[in-house]
């Protein structure tokens, strides 16, 4: 981008915004038609049974119903599914159709869908059908897989195993035997969902007439959700639109297809009628995906000066009854193992990634995919180390971050890396947070029994992740991103891009790059986003593409244009192509002679023939991204967390929070904070509250927002957030992605943070979420020691 | 065979909508975000819980900020109900802009609730300090923003700005 930009690097509002606080959005929900037909589910109550009957007759009387249907009823227009990834044979999801058959495998499965002329009539129909269940046993994953519990019984558990993968290089078995200091930590993750405001809804019309399926669906996919409704419903692909109106937050939740939501869509293919399917809460908490569920045993061995010699990563995850369709459930326990060392020389490493099925419910992405953990699992290692040697927990981090690669490429464990500035990243985060005095703070205040702790967290992120993960998968999932770029007639610029938002504001950020190459104003620039049958194929939101991918093509496909514009208006203008610059909404000659966008655009349109030839080219440019020559942008950063933690109650309170990250070029300045804040306090709601807890038995304990806790304004801190800005080379715009750096680093650096606060106690924390009874149990010794 | 629900108990209810009288005849369980929705297309007012945890479904009856999935229509009977389609007072605008400015909604789900929030604490003297407006907003959830922005958005309105 030219150094006098006047628009990118500008926190300027987005178009978007003003629409929703007049209370003018238009979410799935809000998308009501007459005769609009509403669907309900009987859900499994159990974690695993088998369905022996069921008497629906009175539910089929209720009033206002318009069906009642099974398993068998949506067999005959909806194909089963089954998640497969060519990479990994051994991973065996059990298929899945619309609703269950005879088994089910996780509490909240669907299995009958009552469709009526309301919710509430779906709903009181709902309490009229009967399902005969046999409770079979469930697999659940024991709290303790590397030392259970007394009593457990592994010949009785028998769980299908998932996975097994292993990276290594060098000896770890020998380095950690020939360490100065050899550290060790047990690390139990919990089992999260994403939460998103709004729950996920699909709203599906089919006109038996044209044999045409349009779907409006809560999701960051339209275009994978357009090809898998075309194979399950066998529709050529150009009679399916799936269009994302607004969505209320997403997260990796809306990334998947769901069950309830596939049933919803055949549905409307068996009746022809219009429905709607809404998620409430209760139905989010057992159905939607979860993730993360894991545990870990890390070892680490340094030499005196605290250097890195060798790790050992042992990781289990707890998956879902299914692997979670079409892009599976294994991300994060593969990125968690691949990620964890990433940011430091780490000479020999062995990492050991299992997961195993369980009967709960399926897992999926959430912001960050294993990186979280990874990052968790380094850095309280780190810490360990550094305590052992005598070392500031800051000082073991520089002397162990690798040095910035030459030329891009991988690490050990394959992760690949273009530039690399954690140490300026540090640099920056220590100086802002007066590193030095909160330390000498921290010391005085323990003299008077007050504990707090400072966590430091480094971590590479990967952004803009292109084709390579899914393609090897034969997973058909599009990764490139595109956008089509038009001047109408009228001398508006319209802009359809593959890229969606679901409030990162990428579509504000992509109007700004379009209006800075064309002289207009952001707010000029129509964006067209979200919708199978109006914009370019592409990924849409997921692994932080917006702005990295979707940003880049959108500044080729307006340099394209640009060119297109200059080649018309030169001769009209009678100067040199290159003469001509861009503003207000015209292009300007030498002289001060201007041709406005609407006088060439109609030209073109309408009067062609004054052109030389007597034709123009199309004013309509559609450009595609992907980085040419990498697998995805990696960025890096710091974070920094201030906690004090109360040994009399077991609270912890977040005091501070800091954040420094390269995210490469930056287009807006306030939609990039907002992305790092609003992860970071994801990634602190991990830490302190968020968990779906499940019984021995598979039973969902906490589905209600009273009961799952998430982080809330009065909880929060303030967080200070800089950058340092290293463009890609990759792309001309030179961005890379930024959704997920809070919630990836912000896990680790909460676990630093309350493991350092009680240090001078004597224990640590190894369950997450660090809750009040954690802390208690673990300071009084209630949960047994781990040394 | 159990009640029509559609049918069993409908009632009238009259009340002033963003300043429109309204008159309609619903089943007595409907609540007033349902209502509001669903019978009068004011999808504005959002529903993130439906159990009066989640703070999405804030709107104003009679100048009082309260749950619309808590209240049943019937109870706003005779009141005045502002939603935010109807914001648009001074202060509303003022909050409106701020918002935008500030970037203080991501996905926009949770902001109809926000300003309802902010308007009734706002209109009863809340401090500009960053401290008093979390605790005005701690029955708002907001999974996108982390708040600061919200915080922000409301000192600006208060005139709170030096108080960051
Ligand atoms: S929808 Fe009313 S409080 Fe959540
Ligand atoms: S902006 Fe998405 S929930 Fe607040």
């Amino acid at each position: 981008m030219p150094a006098d930009s006047t628009l990118i690097g500008r926190s300027v509002p987005r178009a978007a915004a003003r629409r929703t606080v007049e209370g003018l959005g238009r979410y799935t929900d809000d998308l009501d038609a007459a005769g609009v037909a509403h669907v309900a589910f009987l859900r499994s109550p159990h974690a695993h049974a088998r369905v022996l009957g069921m008497e629906l007759d009175e539910a089929r009387a209720a009033p206002g119903v318009i069906g009642v249907y099974t398993a068998a009823d949506l067999a005959a227009v909806c194909a089963p599914w089954q998640t497969r990834l060519a990479a990994l044979p051994a991973h065996v999801s059990p298929p899945q159709q619309a609703l269950a058959g005879d088994i089910v495998r996780y509490q909240g499965e669907p299995v009958v869908a009552v469709l009526a002329t309301s919710r509430r009539a779906a709903e009181s129909a709902l309490e009229l059908a009967f399902v005969d269940f046999e409770d079979l046993e469930p697999a659940i994953l024991p709290a303790d897989i590397f030392e259970p519990a007394q009593g457990f019984d592994a010949a009785a558990w028998a769980p299908q195993l998932a996975l097994d993968r292993q990276i290594a290089h060098g000896d770890a078995g020998a380095a950690l035997e020939g360490a100065a200091h050899v550290v060790r930590h047990r690390f139990a993750f919990g089992r999260q969902t994403a939460v998103s405001l709004e729950g996920r809804a699909v709203r599906a019309e089919y006109d038996r007439r044209s044999g045409r399926l349009s779907v409006q669906q809560s999701h960051q996919a339209p275009f994978q959700m357009q090809q898998i409704y075309a194979e399950l419903f066998g529709l050529p692909l150009g009679r399916v639109q799936v269009a994302a109106p607004d969505v209320g937050g997403a997260f990796g939740g809306k990334l998947h297809a769901f069950p309830d939501e596939i049933a919803a869509v055949a549905l409307a293919v068996l009746t022809g009628r219009t429905v709607k399917f809404t998620a409430d809460r209760l139905e989010s908490f057992l159905a939607d995906a979860h993730a993360r569920e894991a545990q870990a045993e890390a070892r680490l061995g340094v030499d005196d000066d605290g250097r890195i010699l060798g790790m050992e990563i042992d990781f289990a995850a707890g998956l879902g009854a299914y692997s979670i369709y079409p892009r599976g459930s294994v991300g994060d326990a593969l990125q968690a193992i691949q990620l964890a060392p990433a940011a430091y020389r780490v000479p020999s490493y062995a990492g050991r990634a299992r997961a195993w099925f369980q009967n709960k419910a399926p897992v999926g992405a959430y912001r960050g995919v294993g990186q979280p953990i990874a990052f968790a699992l380094m850095e309280q290692m780190l810490d360990l180390a550094a305590a052992a040697c005598g070392l500031d927990p800051a000082e073991i981090r520089r002397r162990n971050y690798r040095e910035a690669p030459d030329t891009p490429g991988p690490t050990e464990t394959g992760v690949v890396l273009e530039s690399f500035t954690t140490r300026a990243c540090l640099d920056t985060l220590l100086a802002e947070m007066d590193y030095a005095g909160l330390r000498a703070e921290q010391a005085a205040l323990r003299a008077k029994g007050v504990y707090r702790g400072i966590g430091l967290t480094s971590f590479v992120e990967l952004t803009g992740v292109g084709a390579q993960l899914y393609g090897p998968q034969q997973v058909r999932v599009a990764a490139q991103e595109t956008c089509r770029l038009s001047l109408e007639p009228d001398g508006t610029l319209t802009c359809r891009t593959s890229v969606t938002d679901q409030g990162q504001g990428t579509l504000g950020g992509l109007a700004q790059i379009v209006a800075e190459t064309l002289g207009v104003a952001p707010h000029a620039v129509e964006m067209i986003a979200g919708d199978t049958a109006a914009t370019p194929v592409g990924g849409g939101a997921w692994a932080s593409r917006g702005m990295a991918l979707g940003g880049e093509a959108a500044l080729r496909a307006s340099r394209g244009l640009a060119a297109r514009l200059r080649a018309v208006a030169a001769p009209l203008l009678q100067c040199e192509e290159a003469a001509l610059s861009f503003s207000d909404s015209g292009v300007e000659g030498p002289g001060g002679a201007r041709l406005s966008f609407r006088e060439i655009a109609e030209t073109v349109a309408f009067r062609p023939y004054l052109l030389p030839g007597g034709t123009a080219p199309a004013l309509e440019v559609t450009e595609s991204f992907l980085p040419p020559d990498l697998p995805y942008l990696a960025t890096n950063g710091v974070l920094a967390a201030h906690v004090e933690v109360s040994p009399d109650t077991g609270l912890t309170r977040v005091l501070g929070f800091w954040a420094v990250d390269d995210c490469g070029r930056i287009v807006n300045p306030m939609l990039v904070d907002g992305q790092i804040r609003g992860g970071v306090v994801q990634g602190i709601g991990a830490a302190l509250f968020e968990e779906c807890r499940y019984s021995a038995d598979g039973q969902l304990l906490n589905g209600s927002l009273v009961d799952y806790r998430v982080p809330m304004a009065a909880d929060m801190p303030d967080i200070v957030v800089r950058h340092i800005e290293t463009p890609t080379h990759q792309s001309a715009l030179g961005a890379k992605g930024v959704g997920e750096a809070g919630t990836v680093g912000a896990l680790g650096a909460m676990w630093c943070a309350v493991n350092d606060a009680l240090a001078p106690l004597g224990t640590t924390v190894r369950r997450q979420p660090f809750t009040p009874e954690h802390v208690l149990s673990r300071l009084h010794g209630l949960e047994e020691e781990f040394d | 065979m159990t009640p029509d629900p559609e049918a069993a108990g409908t009632v009238r209810v009259q009340m002033a909508v963003n300043g429109r009288p309204v008159n309609a005849e619903i089943p007595a369980c409907t609540n007033l975000a349902d209502f509001l929705r669903g019978e009068l297309g004011l999808t504005g007012t959002h529903l993130g819980c439906e159990h009066g945890v989640c703070g999405a479904c804030t709107l104003m009856v009679d100048g009082a900020a309260v749950r619309g999935c808590l209240m049943l229509a019937v109870q706003a009977d005779g009141a005045e109900v502002t939603t935010v389609e109807g914001l648009d007072d001074p202060l509303g605008r003022a909050l409106r802009e701020a918002f935008v400015a500030r970037n203080a909604l991501q996905c926009g789900f949770c902001t109809p609730g926000m300003l309802a929030t902010l308007r009734e604490a706002i209109g009863a003297g809340l401090v500009p300090e960053r401290a008093a407006v979390r605790a005005a907003l701690s029955g708002n959830f907001c999974r996108c923003t982390g708040y600061e922005a919200i915080v922000d958005a409301a000192l600006d309105v208060i005139g709170g700005r030096d108080a960051r």
